[in-house]
C-alpha cells in the first residue's frame, strides 16, 4: 500500500479523478481532472506543478564526497562548479546502467543527488573508507516540479528577490522560503522551461499553496502521471523500468544496457580517472555499441491506410503506452519501441526504440508493429531526431 | 495360485510421494495397490479432526514446493486441491516493534527501513539473488541424479549435461550457488543484511527440519531448498492448502483411484517378499500376502532397507550407510484449538498479517541457544516457532470465529538426554505456549485443545524413522546422488523389483511429490514404458 | 648490469616476509626475476617464526611443526635445507581419568593400544587411517592445482578438472562416494562412524576445528580433518624451531639476487589505469614493479593496502564478507623441567607431538558454543607441544619451552576485551592443564599470553586468523580468498599483477608453501 506524500493533503484535494499511482511507495496523482491533456497544455502553454516528492534523495557531504560522486557517476564531478546540476548515470563493474539522477552541487563538498531508486547501499559501497558523510534525505526533502513557459514569471513573482533571471539551465540557487531553506534547481522532466523545488517537507504544503495561488494568474494547474508522461517522451527523455531495466533487476544479461545504449553516451567521460565500469565502458566505446536508443517517428500515412482497411481512424495511444512492441527492418527483428505516444503538440506518433545499431542512423527507415482489430501489422517509421520537441525557452534566459 | 502376481505394482506407504507414485504408474497402466497402515491416507501429509469441529493440518503445514507438473499432469485442481496464498511473515520483537515481509514490497521496505535502510534495499536485490539460485537449483530437482562413479556413458552425459548446466549460470551465480552450498543460513545473511532480526528470521528457513542452527555451515542450502517453493510459477510464495495439508494428499489419492489405483488404509506392511534376490510381494502384518511384480516403498530409508526387507539381502555396505543415514528429528509441533484469533501485542487486531505467518525468531543467538539445548538432548525452553493460522486463510478449518493454530517448533530432539518423550510431553507443550504468551499476552485463556507432538510422537504415529520430517537431514553428505546412500540414489534397490520413492530419496523433503514422480519415471523406464 | 641501473625498480615487489612470500620469492627468482621482500617485522618467518620471547627460551609463535611442508616446496632448498626431526608420536591425549590415548605414526601400534579402549575402536581405527590417509592424499592433489578460471575457455576448464576427477575415480567407486560423502561432514559425523570412545573422537575433533570458528558437528570438520592430515600421520619437527624454514628460504632467496628487507611495513599498493606499479611504504618511499605479491592476508591487503576506492563494489563486498573469525590464542611457558602427564608418566616420548586436551566430542562442541557467543571457552581444547624435548637448542639446559594452543578465544568478545582477558586466560589455561599435568605448576618460571589481538596487532593478522581467512567449505578453491579469485588474483575485477601468495590463497592456511609456489606460477605465467 502506498502512503501520502508529505504534498498527499494537496494533492489528494485536486485529485477528482481518484487515479493514483504508486510510486515509489507513495501515492501519485495520475490525472487531476478529466483530460490530461489540458495539463499536458498547462505545462506546454502555461504552467503545470507536480508532486515529485517520491524521488528518492542522497546528500554527499565530506572532504571525499567528490571523489566518490566522480567514482560512481559516468560524468565529471571534479569538473563541475557549485551551483551546477548533472544528469548522469551511474553503473556497475560491467559498465551496465544501475541507474540516473540528477547530481546537484551544493558547495564544494557538498552534493545532492536524486535517484529513481533505493541507493544508499550503493553510495556506502562506492564510498567505504573515503571520508564522506552520506544521508538518506529521501522522506526529509519534498520536491515540487514547476514546469512550463509560465514558470519563471510565477516563480519571480512568488520569490521576487531569488535572482531567478541569471538561473541558467541545469543550475541551482539556495534562497528562503517562508524563512525555511529552499533549493531551485532549473531541471525538471518535461522538456521544456521548468524548476524544481526542494524543501522540508513540513513546508512544501505552503510552498504548494503559494505557487498555486500566485500561478492561478498564469494558468497552472496539478501536473499529474499521465501527461508528464507524454510531456517525457516527447523531450526524448528515459523511465528506468520502461525504456532500461537497472542491471539490479536484470534477469538475463540481456536486459541490461550499458550508457551507450540507451543514449546517454554524452554522460560518459572517458578522460576522467577510473571509475566504476570504465574499463568496460571503455571496451565498448572501441568496439562500438550493439545497440541504441533512438526516436522514431511512424508514418502517420501508413496508419490511416492500416486502419483504413479496417474501415477505422488511425487508434494510438493517447497516453503514453508502456508495452514494448516489436521493431522491424525489413522482415529482421531489430529491436523494440518501448515508450509511445500521440504527440499532442506535433500531431505525431512518437515512440522511443532500442534498435541494432547499424539501424539507428537518421532517417533510417523501419517497420513499427501496430495492431488494427486485434491483427498484426507493421507501419514504417523513421528513425527522428530526439527531442521530438525542443522550445527555446527550455535553456534560455527566461528574460533574456 | 498364491504366489503368482495380482498387481503390477504395490507401493507401501500412503504419504504423499507413495501416492503420487501410484497415481503415476496408475496413469501408465500399471495395475497398483497403495498400502498404508493408518486408518488415513497422507502420511505427514494429513489433516486430522483431533478436537470436534476443528481440523489439523497436523504434521505438515505449508505448502510451497509441490511441483506444478504433477499439479498438471494428475489434474489435482479437478480432484479437490486449492492452495491459498500465504504471503506475509511478521516477526514480533521483545521491545514491542516487529519486522514484517509480504507482498506490499513498499510496506516492506518501510518496515525494514526502521531498522536499516541499507537491508530495506538490499532486501530487493537479495530477492533477485535467490531468484537467479532458485532457476539453479529447478533443474536438480527436475532430474535423476547421476551415478558419478559410473562409466556408462548415459551417466557420464548426464554428469556433462549437469556440468554444462552449472556452467550456463554465468560467473556470480557459480560463486552464489558455490556458497550456498556450504555455508550456514546466517553467515549467508550476513553478507547482505545487519539487522539481527531479519537475518534471525530469514535464517530460520535454514533450519527447519535439520539439525543444524542458523551457524551451522550447510544450513544455508537449507534455505535455498526452501526457496523453490514455486506456485503456479511464482518463486518464493507458500502456500496453505484447502482443507489443511490432507487437502493435498486427498485431491492426489482421488486422482490416483480415478485412474485406476486401489488405495488401502490399516494395512500395515509387515515385510517385503522376496525370492531369488527379487521382490515379489508383500506380507502384511495379519499375515496376508499380496503379490505384484514390483514394489516400491514411500517410507524412510531406515525401514526400506533395514525393516522391510532382510538385512542378508543386500549388500552390507548398504545395511552399514543406511544404518548410519542421520535422520533424527529435531522439530516438533503443537497444534491448537482456540476460541478466538489472540491479539499480537506488536500489532493487534484481525489484520491482514494474521492470515500469513508469524516468527518468534528475534535473534540469530536466540535460535542458536535453542539449537544448544538440542545438541545435548534437551528441549528448547525458549524455541523458534512458525505459526499459521489455517482458519485465516481457510475458515473451514474452525468453527465459526474459532481459530485453530499450527505450531512449528524447533528444537526438540528425538533422543533426550534425561526421561523420554511420554514424561516431557506436556512439559516442551507448556515451554511453547509461555514463549508465545510473552508475543499473545492472551493466548492461554482462548485454548480449547492442545496437541503436542514431539519427534518420537511423528515416529510413533506415521513411522518417521527418528521422527525426522524430511525423512533423513537435508545435509550435503546425504543428497543428489549420496541420497540415501551412495550408489543406491536412482530410485533402485540390489533387490530386483524393489524401489524407493520417498523423501529421503533426491531431492529430498517437502511436499513436493518429486521423488514420487521421479521414482516413477525410473519405474516405468524399466518396465518399458514412458512417463507420459 | 644495465637492468640495476634504477635499484627502484624491480619484477615483482612480496609484501611480506612470511613462508609463503619467501617461498614466491624463491620461485621467482629461480625464473631470473628481480624480486624485493618487504617485511614490516624486524623478523622475516610471519607466522613461522621462531622467536625468544622468553629470554634463554625460543618458542614457534606460529606454525608449530612442519607437517604439512610437501615434497615440491623441499625441492626449493638446495642450500640451505632445514634439519627436519620426525619424532614416533603424532599425538597423546591425556584422559580425564588418568589414561592416555597416543596416535602413533606406526597405525598398528596405535590401535593395539586402542584395544586396551574399545576392541571396537581399535578394529575400526585400521579403516580410519587408511580412509584418513587416501582421503587427505586426494586432498593434497587439489591442493597442489591452481584453481581454474570458470570464465576461461570450456574445454581448459575441463582439462583442469579432468585430472582431479581421475584422482577420485582412482579411489575405486566406493571411496570415491566416501570421499565426497564425507568431504562436507561434520568431523562429529564421521567419527562416530567409525569410533565409540569419545576420548579418540575428542582427539580427532580438536585437528578438525583448526582454525575453524566451528565445533566438531559443523559440516567442513571433516575437510579440516583431512587437510590436517595432508602430510599423513607423521609428526615433523624443526631443529632450531620452526623459522629455520623461513631462514633457510631467506637465505636461498638472498643467494639467487632478491632483496629483503625488513623493518619496512608497506603503507599501500600503488596502481594506474587498473593495473598495479608499485608500492608505498610506511615512511612515504614509493618502490615500483610490475607485479605486487602479498603475503599478508586477503583482508589487509585488499581493503587496507590497496585501500579506499580501488576496489570495485562487488569486490568490496566480497572482502567485506570474507570471514576472518581468528579463534586460536596462544600460552607459551618457560618450564624448568619435563612435566609428567597423567597417562604418560615416565613416558616422553609419548610427549613428542600434540597433547591434546579434548576429551569428548560433547567437550569440544560446548568448547565452541562458548565462543559462538562470545566468550573465551570456559573448558577450551588444548593442544600442547614441548619442542624442547627432540631439540635442546630451544630452551637453556634441562630447561623446556611448552606451547598451548587453546581454542576457542574468539577474536571477537562479546562482553569484555582481550586486554583484559589475557592474563586470566594464562591462569585458566595453566590450571586446566595442572588436572593431567600435576606437576607442571611448579615447573613454570614464566610465560607469555598471545590472544588473537595479539596476533592482529604483532602479526598483522586481521581478525587475529592465522589461517588468513576461515578455512570453511565456503572458503576454498575458486572461492578462497573470495569467490571470483582465479589465479590468485580477483577474475577481471582486480588491479592487474596484484596476487595473494599467502594463507589466503588456495589451498590456504598451514606451513605448506603452496600458496607462495602456486600464486609466483601464476605471476610468472601471466608475465613470462
Amino acid at each position: 500500500m502506498p502512503i501520502p506524500s508529505p504534498l498527499y493533503s494537496r494533492t489528494a484535494a485536486l485529485c477528482t479523478t481518484q487515479e493514483w499511482r504508486d510510486w515509489s511507495g507513495y501515492f501519485s496523482a495520475i490525472t487531476y481532472g478529466p483530460s490530461y491533456e489540458v495539463e499536458y497544455y498547462a505545462v506546454r502553454n502555461a504552467a503545470g506543478l507536480m508532486d515529485a516528492s517520491p524521488l528518492y534523495k542522497y546528500e554527499i557531504r565530506g572532504a571525499d564526497a567528490e571523489r566518490l560522486l566522480d567514482r560512481m557517476v559516468t560524468r565529471n564531478v571534479a569538473k563541475s562548479r557549485v551551483g551546477q546540476v548533472l544528469y548522469t548515470p551511474w553503473c556497475d563493474e560491467d559498465g551496465k546502467v544501475i541507474d540516473d539522477g540528477t547530481l546537484a552541487r551544493l558547495g564544494p563538498q557538498h552534493f545532492r543527488l536524486t535517484a529513481a531508486d533505493p541507493s544508499l547501499r550503493w553510495l556506502q559501497d562506492v564510498g567505504y573508507g573515503l571520508d564522506v558523510e552520506l544521508r538518506d534525505v529521501s522522506t526529509e526533502l519534498a520536491a515540487l516540479a514547476l514546469q512550463g513557459p509560465n514558470s519563471y514569471a510565477i516563480l519571480q513573482s512568488l520569490l521576487p528577490k531569488a535572482k531567478l533571471g541569471g538561473l541558467r539551465y541545469y543550475n541551482l540557487l539556495q534562497t528562503e522560503f517562508n524563512h525555511t531553506p529552499l533549493t531551485i534547481t532549473r531541471t525538471g522532466y518535461t522538456g521544456d522551461l521548468g524548476y524544481e523545488l526542494w524543501v522540508a517537507p513540513e513546508h512544501a504544503p505552503a510552498l504548494w499553496d503559494s505557487i498555486m495561488e500566485t500561478g492561478a494568474g498564469y494558468g497552472i494547474l496539478p501536473l499529474g502521471l499521465a501527461a508528464l508522461d507524454i510531456l517525457r517522451v516527447e523531450a526524448g527523455l528515459l523511465l528506468i523500468e520502461v525504456d532500461y531495466s537497472s542491471t539490479l533487476h536484470a534477469r538475463i544479461p540481456d536486459q541490461q544496457s550499458s550508457p551507450y545504449e540507451i543514449g546517454l553516451g554524452w554522460a560518459v567521460d572517458l578522460d576522467k580517472p577510473d571509475f566504476i565500469g570504465k574499463q568496460a565502458l571503455q571496451a565498448e566505446h572501441a568496439a562500438g555499441t550493439p545497440r541504441s536508443l533512438v526516436g522514431l517517428e511512424v508514418n502517420w500515412y501508413d496508419l490511416e491506410r492500416l486502419f483504413g482497411e479496417a474501415n477505422l481512424p488511425p487508434q494510438v495511444a493517447g497516453r503514453a503506452s508502456r508495452t514494448a512492441v516489436p521493431v522491424y527492418a525489413g522482415e529482421e527483428h531489430v529491436g523494440q519501441a518501448t515508450s509511445m505516444v500521440f504527440s499532442p503538440i506535433l500531431k505525431k506518433y512518437i515512440a522511443l526504440a532500442t534498435v541494432r545499431s547499424e539501424h539507428a542512423a537518421l532517417g533510417s527507415q523501419l517497420e513499427f508493429e501496430i495492431t488494427v482489430e486485434y491483427v498484426r501489422k507493421r507501419a514504417s517509421a523513421t528513425v527522428t531526431k530526439m527531442p521530438f520537441y525542443n522550445p527555446a525557452q527550455k535553456r534560455a534566459l527566461p528574460n533574456g | 495360485m498364491a504366489n503368482s502376481a495380482t498387481y503390477d505394482a504395490i507401493v507401501i506407504g500412503g504419504g504423499h510421494n507413495g501416492l503420487v507414485n501410484a497415481a503415476y504408474l496408475a496413469r501408465a497402466g500399471l495395475k497398483t495397490l497403495v498400502l498404508e497402515q493408518r486408518h488415513v491416507l497422507g502420511g505427514a501429509t494429513v489433516s486430522e479432526e483431533i478436537y470436534p469441529g476443528f481440523k489439523f493440518s497436523v504434521f505438515s503445514y505449508v505448502v510451497s514446493l509441490m511441483r506444478p507438473e504433477i499439479i498438471r499432469e494428475l489434474e489435482l485442481v479437478r480432484h479437490g486441491l486449492t492452495i491459498l496464498p500465504l504471503e506475509s511473515t511478521i516477526t514480533p520483537l521483545p521491545d514491542g516493534r516487529y519486522i514484517y515481509r509480504g507482498p506490499d514490497s513498499a510496506a516492506t521496505f518501510r518496515n525494514i527501513s526502521q531498522f536499516s535502510t541499507r537491508d530495506a534495499e538490499a532486501y530487493r536485490e537479495y530477492s533477485y539473488a535467490m531468484y537467479h539460485m532458485a532457476k539453479a537449483v529447478k533443474y536438480i530437482l527436475s532430474i535423476r541424479p547421476p551415478d558419478p562413479t559410473s562409466f556408462d556413458p548415459r551417466e557420464l552425459l548426464a554428469l556433462l549435461k549437469l556440468g554444462k548446466h552449472f556452467l550456463s549460470l554465468g560467473e556470480e551465480n557459480i560463486y552464489t550457488l558455490a556458497k550456498l552450498m556450504t555455508m550456514s543460513s546466517a553467515d549467508f545473511l550476513e553478507e547482505w543484511f545487519e539487522t539481527d532480526p531479519l537475518i534471525a528470521t530469514l535464517s530460520a528457513s535454514g533450519i527447519i527440519g535439520t539439525f543444524l542452527g542458523p551457524r551451522s555451515p550447510g544450513s544455508a542450502y537449507v534455505l535455498l531448498h526452501h526457496y523453490m517453493g514455486e506456485i503456479d510459477g511464482v518463486f518464493r510464495a507458500w502456500g496453505f492448502a484447502r482443507g489443511g495439508t490432507g487437502g493435498v494428499a486427498e485431491a492426489i489419492a482421488s486422482s490416483a483411484r480415478a485412474l485406476g489405483a486401489e488405495l488401502r488404509t490399516e494395512a500395515r506392511v509387515a515385510h517385503v517378499i522376496t525370492r531369488n534376490g527379487r521382490a515379489v510381494g508383500v506380507a502384511l502384518e495379519n499375515g496376508d500376502e499380496i503379490y505384484a511384480k514390483r514394489i516400491i516403498s514411500s517410507l524412510d530409508p531406515k525401514l526400506t532397507f533395514l525393516k522391510l526387507v532382510d538385512q542378508n539381502e543386500l549388500p552390507s555396505d548398504l545395511v552399514n550407510r543406511v544404518g548410519k543415514f542421520d535422520s533424527y528429528g529435531s522439530s516438533g509441533k503443537v497444534n491448537l484449538a482456540l476460541d478466538a484469533m489472540p491479539e499480537l501485542s506488536c500489532l493487534p487486531g484481525y489484520g491482514e498479517h494474521m492470515r500469513g505467518a508469524i516468527s518468534i525468531s528475534p535473534s540469530v543467538n536466540y535460535i542458536e541457544r535453542a539449537y544448544d539445548e538440542a545438541k545435548y538432548g534437551r528441549f528448547a525452553k525458549k524455541p523458534y516457532v512458525d505459526i499459521i493460522f489455517p482458519s485465516a486463510i481457510d475458515p473451514g478449518m474452525a468453527p465459526p470465529g474459532k481459530h485453530v493454530m499450527s505450531c512449528f517448533v524447533q528444537y526438540a530432539p528425538y533422543q533426550l538426554a534425561e526421561g523420554d518423550w511420554n514424561s516431557q510431553r506436556e512439559a516442551f507443550g507448556d515451554a511453547v505456549v509461555d514463549t508465545l504468551s510473552e508475543y499473545m499476552p492472551n493466548l492461554k485463556q482462548l485454548i480449547l485443545h492442545r496437541q503436542v507432538l514431539s519427534p518420537w510422537d511423528i515416529e510413533q504415529t506415521i513411522g518417521l524413522s527418528g521422527g525426522n520430517i524430511f525423512q533423513g537431514e537435508l545435509s550435503l553428505s546425504q543428497l543428489f546422488f549420496l541420497r540415501p546412500a551412495p550408489g543406491y540414489a536412482q530410485y533402485r534397490t540390489p533387490i530386483a523389483n524393489y524401489y524407493q520413492c520417498g523423501s529421503g530419496t533426491h531431492p529430498g523433503g517437502g511436499i513436493t511429490g518429486a521423488p514420487g514422480r521421479l521414482a516413477a519415471i525410473e519405474i516405468l523406464k524399466d518396465a518399458g514404458k514412458v512417463l507420459q | 648490469m644495465s637492468a640495476h641501473a634504477d635499484p627502484q625498480t624491480y619484477d615483482a615487489i612480496i609484501i611480506g616476509g612470511g613462508h609463503n612470500g619467501l617461498v614466491a620469492a624463491l620461485t621467482l627468482a629461480r625464473a631470473h626475476r628481480r624480486v624485493l621482500v618487504l617485511e614490516r617485522r624486524a623478523q622475516l618467518g610471519g607466522a613461522a617464526s621462531t622467536e625468544e620471547l622468553i629470554p634463554g627460551f625460543r618458542f614457534n609463535t606460529g606454525a608449530p611443526n612442519a607437517n604439512l611442508l610437501p615434497a615440491d616446496v623441499f625441492g626449493l632448498f638446495r642450500q640451505h635445507p632445514p634439519d627436519f626431526m620426525q619424532p614416533a608420536v603424532r599425538a597423546f591425549a591425556p584422559q580425564p581419568d588418568g589414561s592416555g590415548i597416543t596416535i602413533w605414526r606406526d597405525t598398528e601400534r596405535t590401535a593395539m593400544e586402542l584395544a586396551t579402549r574399545s576392541a571396537k575402536d581399535a578394529k575400526a581405527y585400521w579403516e580410519f587411517a587408511r580412509q584418513l590417509e587416501r582421503f587427505a592424499g586426494v586432498l593434497s592433489k587439489m591442493a597442489h592445482l591452481r584453481p581454474p578460471s570458470l570464465t576461461q575457455n570450456p574445454a581448459r576448464l575441463l582439462m583442469a578438472w579432468a585430472g582431479l576427477a581421475l584422482q577420485l575415480r582412482r579411489l575405486g567407486a566406493r571411496d570415491m562416494m566416501d570421499f565426497m560423502r564425507v568431504l562436507p561432514m561434520g568431523a562429529a559425523t564421521w567419527l562416530n562412524e567409525h569410533f565409540e570412545d569419545e576420548g579418540i573422537k575428542g582427539l580427532y575433533a580438536a585437528y578438525a576445528t583448526t582454525g575453524i570458528m566451528q565445533g566438531p558437528r559443523a559440516s567442513g570438520t571433516a575437510f579440516m580433518l583431512l587437510y590436517q592430515h595432508m602430510g599423513g600421520t607423521l609428526q615433523r619437527l624443526v631443529r632450531g624451531g620452526v623459522g629455520a624454514v623461513s631462514e633457510s628460504l631467506a637465505k636461498e632467496a638472498t643467494q639467487l639476487g632478491v632483496s629483503i628487507r625488513t623493518g619496512a611495513g608497506v603503507a599501500r599498493i600503488l596502481t594506474s589505469d587498473g593495473g598495479v606499479t608499485g608500492v608505498e611504504l610506511e615512511d612515504g618511499e614509493q618502490i615500483h614493479a610490475r607485479q605486487v605479491l602479498s603475503n599478508a592476508d586477503p583482508h589487509t591487503t585488499f581493503l587496507k593496502l590497496l585501500g579506499s576506492a580501488q576496489l570495485e563494489p562487488r569486490l568490496y563486498r566480497r572482502f567485506r564478507s570474507l570471514k576472518l573469525r581468528g579463534s586460536s590464542a596462544t600460552v607459551h611457558f618457560a618450564l624448568g623441567g619435563v612435566p609428567q602427564f597423567l597417562g604418560a608418566v615416565g613416558q616422553a616420548d609419548r610427549l613428542q607431538g600434540d597433547i591434546i586436551i579434548s576429551p569428548s566430542l560433547d567437550y569440544a562442541e560446548q568448547a565452541y558454543d562458548d565462543a559462538k557467543h562470545g566468550r573465551l571457552s570456559a573448558a577450551p581444547v588444548l593442544i600442547a607441544r614441548i619442542p624442547s624435548l627432540l631439540d635442546a637448542s630451544l630452551a637453556p639446559t634441562r630447561k623446556h619451552t611448552l606451547s598451548v594452543t587453546v581454542r576457542y578465544a574468539p577474536y571477537a568478545l562479546a562482553e569484555s576485551n582481550w586486554d583484559a582477558e589475557r592474563e586470566r586466560m594464562g591462569d585458566m589455561v595453566l590450571d586446566m592443564l595442572a588436572e593431567y599435568a600435576p606437576s607442571l605448576r611448579t615447573l613454570v618460571e614464566d610465560r607469555r599470553v598471545i590472544t588473537p589481538l595479539d596476533y592482529e596487532r604483532e602479526y598483522g593478522l586481521a581478525g587475529g586468523s592465522e589461517m588468513h581467512g576461515q578455512m570453511g567449505l565456503d572458503q576454498l578453491l575458486l572461492n578462497r580468498p573470495v569467490p571470483g579469485s582465479v589465479g590468485f588474483r580477483l577474475g577481471g575485477h582486480g588491479p592487474r599483477g596484484l596476487y595473494i601468495c599467502g594463507a589466503g590463497g588456495h589451498p590456504g592456511g598451514g606451513l605448506t608453501g603452496l600458496p607462495g609456489l602456486l600464486a609466483a606460477q601464476q605471476a610468472l605465467q601471466e608475465q613470462p
